[in-house]
C-alpha cells in the first residue's frame, strides 16, 4: 500500500512545487568562455559585498550564449550574454523576432591572443606574415601560387629555429579562431604580398581572402576545439608545439609556457592597451534592459562590473589578465544612463 | 570394445593425445580470463593511483596565522560603528588592511630575504581572506579598532609550494609567485606561523573564481547532488516500482504491453543528453520551473533512472517462483494481496539492488544537467529544504568538468578531490546495494 501513497504524495509534491516557482532572485549569465574567468571573479565580487545573492554564470561559448539570450524575455530566460565578439546582424534579428529588444552591449576590456611554446622550446619572434607561411594551404614562392609545404620554422623564416612546424589554434567554434584568422593569418597575407599575387593570379577580392585563411590540412595546423587546457596537454605531450592562448591564460601559466613575439613585441596588459600588440579584441557582454525591473540586483551587478574598482587597470580584472579598456568611463556613462543598442 | 587393432586401453596414469589437448584448452582458457581480469585490475589501479595522489592535496590547506589591526579610518570612515555604514566598504578596502597586517607579521619575525617586494609579500594570503574579514567585523562591528587574531587562507601558489606541486624552479618562471616569496613562507612555516591541517572547508564552501583556487570546495555540488538524489529517490522509486507491479502481475500480455516493453528498454539505452534536451523544453520552457535549480535536474533524472529502475525491478518479480503467487491465492488471497504479503516482500532485496545502482548512475551523470543551467558557477550553497530545490546548485560530475577548464593549474588537484569524494559516495552505495542483496536474498 505504501507504493501507492508514495507515488500519489509525491506527484502532490511536483504539483505544488510547479505552481510555487517562486520568482528568480539572482542574475543568470551565460555565454563565452573566455569571459567566464572575468565574469566569475566580478560574481564573487559583487556577492560578498552586496545584499545581492552570487549571480549564476554558464559558459558555452559567444554563440550558445548569445542563442540563449536572445530566446524572449522574461525570468526562465537569461539576463546576460558574454560574448568574445561584438554581436552578430543575424543575432539582431533573431533577438528582435523573439521581442528582446531594449539590448544594452557593455565593453567590459581587450582580451590578447599569445603564442606560446613549452618552456623549454627555443625562442620565437613570429611576424603574422611567417604565420601565414607556415599555415596557409596555398602560398607565394617566387611569384607563384604553389601548396604549402614547408616542414620547419626556419623554412618559412631562415630568423626563426630550425623546428618542426606543428601549430594548435582554436577549433572554428571558437570566437578567438576569428580573431586569429583576421588578425595573424589575413594580417600576415597582406603584408607578405600573397594577397596580391592571389588577385594577380585572377582572383578577385573574396576569394584572394579566402584563400588567405585557408589553411593547410596536412596535419600541420591542428583546431582544438576544447578549451585552453587542452591545448596546454597537447604541448606538454609534444614539445614541438606551439599553441594559440589568451593572456589571461598564459600569465597563469608562465611556468609550464613561454611566449612568442609578434612583429618584436612581446604580449603584456601595457603593450596590448597601448596597441603595439596587435592580436587583440574586445570582450562585451549584452543586457536585458527589460529585466531590470523584474530581476533584483541586476542593475548592480552591471554597474559594479564596470566599476573603476573592478575593471579599472588597478582592479582584480586586470590583475587576472583583462587589458582594462581606455574608454571605460564612456562605458560607465552608458550603463548609468541606461543606454540601449540602436 | 573397440575393432581398431592399434587402440591401446586408456590408462588412468597417462593421458592420450586427446585429453591432453581438452587439458590444455582448458588450462590456457583458465589464464586468458587471469590475463583479462589483470588488465582491468591494472587499469583501475592506475586510475585510482592518478586521482589519489593528484587530489589527495584538496583534502589539506595551508592557512596563515596573523594579527590584523582593524583601523577604524579606513573600516568604519563615519565611526558610529554601523553595520549598514560599514556594509559600504567594500573587500578592496579590507584587502589593504590585510596586505599591512602580512607586512607587520613579516617584520615582525625580522625575516630579510634578498629580492622580495612588497607584491611578494601581500600574494602570501588567499583574496579570500578580506572577505572572511569583511563577515566577521560586520557580525561583529565593535572588534573595529582592536587587534584581532585571524586564520587565513594562503594563495594558491603558496600552497601548492607545501604539497610539492610548485618548486622553487617552477615559481622562477611562474609571474605569480617568485622564489623570494616561496623562502618567505618557509621561513613562516618555519615560525609555526603557517600550518597545513586536513581541509574540512573543501567539504563546506562552494565554488570560488579562478582567482582563488584555494578556497574553492564541493559544499554547494554536495548539497545539489543530494537534493537531486531525493527527486529521483521520491519520484523515480514509486513510479518505476508501481509500474513494475502492473507490467508484471496485472497487465494482460497483448501488443501494447509488448509496445510498452520494447519502449523501456529502448529508453534504458537513449543516450543522456536526450533527457537534458527534453528536460529543458518540458520542465524550464513549458513549465516554467527556474533554471540551474535541483529540483529541474531531479526531474531530468528521474527519467533517465525510471527504465533503469523498471527493468530489474521486473527481472526481481519475475524471480520469485509462481508456486508462492499460486499458494497465496489457493488459500483465498485476492492477487493484489498475494502480490503486496507475499511477491513483492520477497522480491524486495532485487528492487533494493536495482534502485540504488539506478541512482549511483544518476549521481555520476552531467550530460543531461548541461541543458538545464546547472552547469555553472555557484558560489552559493542552496538553502535548506523545500526553498532548496528551487535555489541554483551544482552536482559533484558537473564540479570536476568545470574545475577541469580552469586556467589555473592548482584546480587540477580540486577537480580530483571531487572525484574521490563522488568515487566514495559511489562506493557506499555499491557496498549498500550488495549488502542488502546479502542480508535478504532468498534462494529456493
Amino acid at each position: 500500500m505504501s507504493t501507492v501513497k508514495f507515488t500519489v504524495s509525491a506527484l502532490a509534491v511536483i504539483a505544488a512545487s510547479a505552481t510555487a516557482a517562486a520568482a528568480r532572485d539572482q542574475v543568470q549569465v551565460s555565454g563565452s568562455s573566455t569571459v567566464l574567468p572575468y565574469s566569475t571573479i566580478v560574481a564573487e565580487a559583487f556577492g560578498e559585498n552586496m545584499d545581492f545573492p552570487v549571480p549564476v554564470v554558464e559558459s558555452g561559448g559567444t554563440g550558445s550564449g548569445l542563442q540563449k539570450f536572445c530566446e524572449g524575455v522574461g525570468e526562465n530566460t537569461i539576463d546576460i550574454a558574454n560574448a568574445s565578439r561584438p554581436m552578430r546582424d543575424a543575432e539582431r534579428e533573431t533577438c528582435t523576432a523573439n521581442g528582446v529588444t531594449d539590448i544594452m552591449e557593455v565593453r567590459i576590456g581587450y582580451d590578447g591572443i599569445v603564442f606560446a611554446t613549452a618552456a623549454a622550446a627555443p625562442d620565437f619572434a613570429f611576424t603574422p606574415a611567417d604565420w601565414f607561411n607556415a599555415l596557409s594551404a596555398k602560398v607565394v614562392r617566387d611569384g607563384q601560387v604553389v601548396d604549402n609545404t614547408a616542414a620547419n620554422w626556419n623554412e618559412v623564416n631562415p630568423g626563426l629555429p630550425a623546428q618542426e612546424i606543428l601549430a594548435f589554434i582554436p577549433g572554428t567554434k571558437h570566437g578567438t579562431r576569428e580573431v586569429f584568422e583576421e588578425k595573424v593569418i589575413l594580417a600576415g597575407c597582406e603584408e607578405s604580398g600573397a594577397m596580391e599575387a592571389f588577385v594577380a593570379s585572377g582572383m578577385d577580392e573574396d576569394a584572394a581572402e579566402e584563400a588567405c585563411t585557408t589553411l593547410r590540412t596536412d596535419g600541420k595546423a591542428v583546431d582544438i576545439d576544447g578549451d585552453y587546457t587542452e591545448t596546454l596537454s597537447r604541448i606538454e605531450s609534444s614539445p614541438n608545439g606551439i599553441g594559440v592562448f589568451g593572456l589571461s591564460f598564459y600569465e597563469n601559466n608562465t611556468d609550464k609556457l613561454k611566449v612568442g613575439t609578434i612583429g618584436g613585441v612581446t604580449p603584456s596588459t601595457e603593450t596590448i592597451a597601448s596597441g603595439e600588440y596587435p592580436v587583440s579584441r574586445p570582450l562585451f557582454f549584452y543586457v536585458k534592459a527589460a529585466h531590470f525591473e523584474v530581476i533584483p540586483g541586476l542593475p548592480e551587478f552591471v554597474q559594479f562590473f564596470v566599476a573603476d574598482e573592478i575593471a579599472g587597470p588597478d582592479g582584480p580584472l586586470a590583475e587576472y589578465g583583462l587589458v582594462s579598456d581606455p574608454e571605460l568611463a564612456a562605458t560607465q556613462e552608458a550603463v548609468a544612463a541606461g543606454t540601449t543598442m540602436q | 570394445m573397440t575393432d581398431d587393432p592399434d587402440h591401446k586401453p586408456a590408462s588412468l596414469l597417462q593421458q592420450d593425445a586427446r585429453t591432453k589437448a581438452r587439458n590444455a584448452a582448458e588450462k590456457r582458457f583458465r589464464w586468458y580470463g587471469i590475463i583479462a581480469i589483470a588488465i582491468s585490475m591494472i587499469a583501475l589501479v592506475v586510475l585510482l593511483a592518478t586521482i589519489l595522489t593528484a587530489g589527495a592535496g584538496a583534502f589539506r590547506q595551508t592557512y596563515l596565522n596573523i594579527p590584523v589591526t582593524l583601523d577604524p579610518a579606513v573600516l568604519d570612515p563615519k565611526g558610529n560603528r554601523d553595520p549598514a555604514e560599514m556594509a559600504k566598504v567594500l573587500t578592496l578596502s579590507y584587502g589593504r588592511v590585510l596586505d599591512a597586517a602580512v607586512e607587520a607579521t613579516v617584520a615582525r619575525h625580522g625575516i630579510r630575504i634578498e629580492g622580495l617586494s612588497d607584491k611578494d609579500i601581500d600574494g602570501l594570503i588567499s583574496k579570500e581572506a578580506s572577505a572572511q574579514v569583511r563577515d566577521r567585523v560586520l557580525a561583529e562591528p565593535d572588534l573595529v579598532g582592536q587587534t584581532v587574531e585571524f586564520d587565513v587562507l594562503t594563495g594558491g601558489r603558496i600552497d601548492g609550494y607545501f604539497k610539492g606541486r610548485v618548486t622553487m624552479d617552477s615559481a622562477a618562471r611562474d609571474s605569480n609567485t617568485s622564489p623570494a616569496q616561496l623562502q618567505l613562507a618557509q621561513e613562516l612555516a618555519n615560525r609555526g606561523e603557517i600550518v597545513t591541517r586536513f581541509n574540512w572547508n573543501f567539504l563546506r564552501l562552494a565554488d570560488a573564481s579562478d582567482q582563488r583556487p584555494e578556497a574553492a570546495g564541493v559544499g554547494a555540488a554536495i548539497v545539489g547532488s543530494f537534493y537531486m538524489m531525493l527527486v529521483v529517490l521520491f519520484l523515480a522509486v514509486p513510479i518505476g516500482v508501481a509500474a513494475s507491479i502492473y507490467l508484471e502481475e496485472f497487465a494482460p500480455k497483448n501488443r501494447w504491453t509488448d509496445i510498452i516493453e520494447v519502449n523501456i528498454s529502448n529508453l534504458a539505452a537513449v543516450p543522456s543528453i536526450v533527457f537534458g534536451i527534453l528536460g529543458l523544453a518540458a520542465f524550464i520552457n513549458f513549465a516554467g520551473l527556474p533554471q540551474s535549480a535541483p529540483i529541474v535536474g531531479g526531474l531530468v533524472l528521474t527519467l533517465m533512472t525510471l527504465p533503469r529502475i523498471i527493468i530489474p525491478t521486473r527481472a526481481a518479480l519475475k524471480a520469485v517462483p509462481p508456486s508462492i503467487r499460486d499458494a497465496a491465492l489457493g488459500v483465498g488471497a485476492s492477487r493484489m494481496q498475494s502480490v503486496f504479503h507475499h511477491v513483492l516482500p520477497l522480491a524486495t532485496p532485487g528492487i533494493l539492488t536495482g534502485m540504488i545502482l539506478g541512482l549511483a548512475q544518476a549521481l555520476g551523470e552531467t550530460a543531461p544537467l548541461l541543458l538545464i543551467g546547472m552547469v555553472a558557477f555557484i558560489r552559493d550553497i542552496p538553502s535548506g529544504l523545500p526553498q532548496g530545490l528551487f535555489d541554483p546548485a551544482s552536482a559533484l560530475p558537473v564540479q570536476v568538468y568545470n574545475w577541469t577548464q580552469r586556467s589555473d593549474p592548482a584546480f587540477i588537484e580540486r577537480a580530483s578531490g571531487a572525484i574521490i569524494v563522488l568515487l566514495v559516495f559511489l562506493l557506499c552505495m555499491n557496498v549498500l546495494a550488495i549488502w542488502l542483496r546479502r542480508k535478504f536474498e532468498r534462494r529456493w
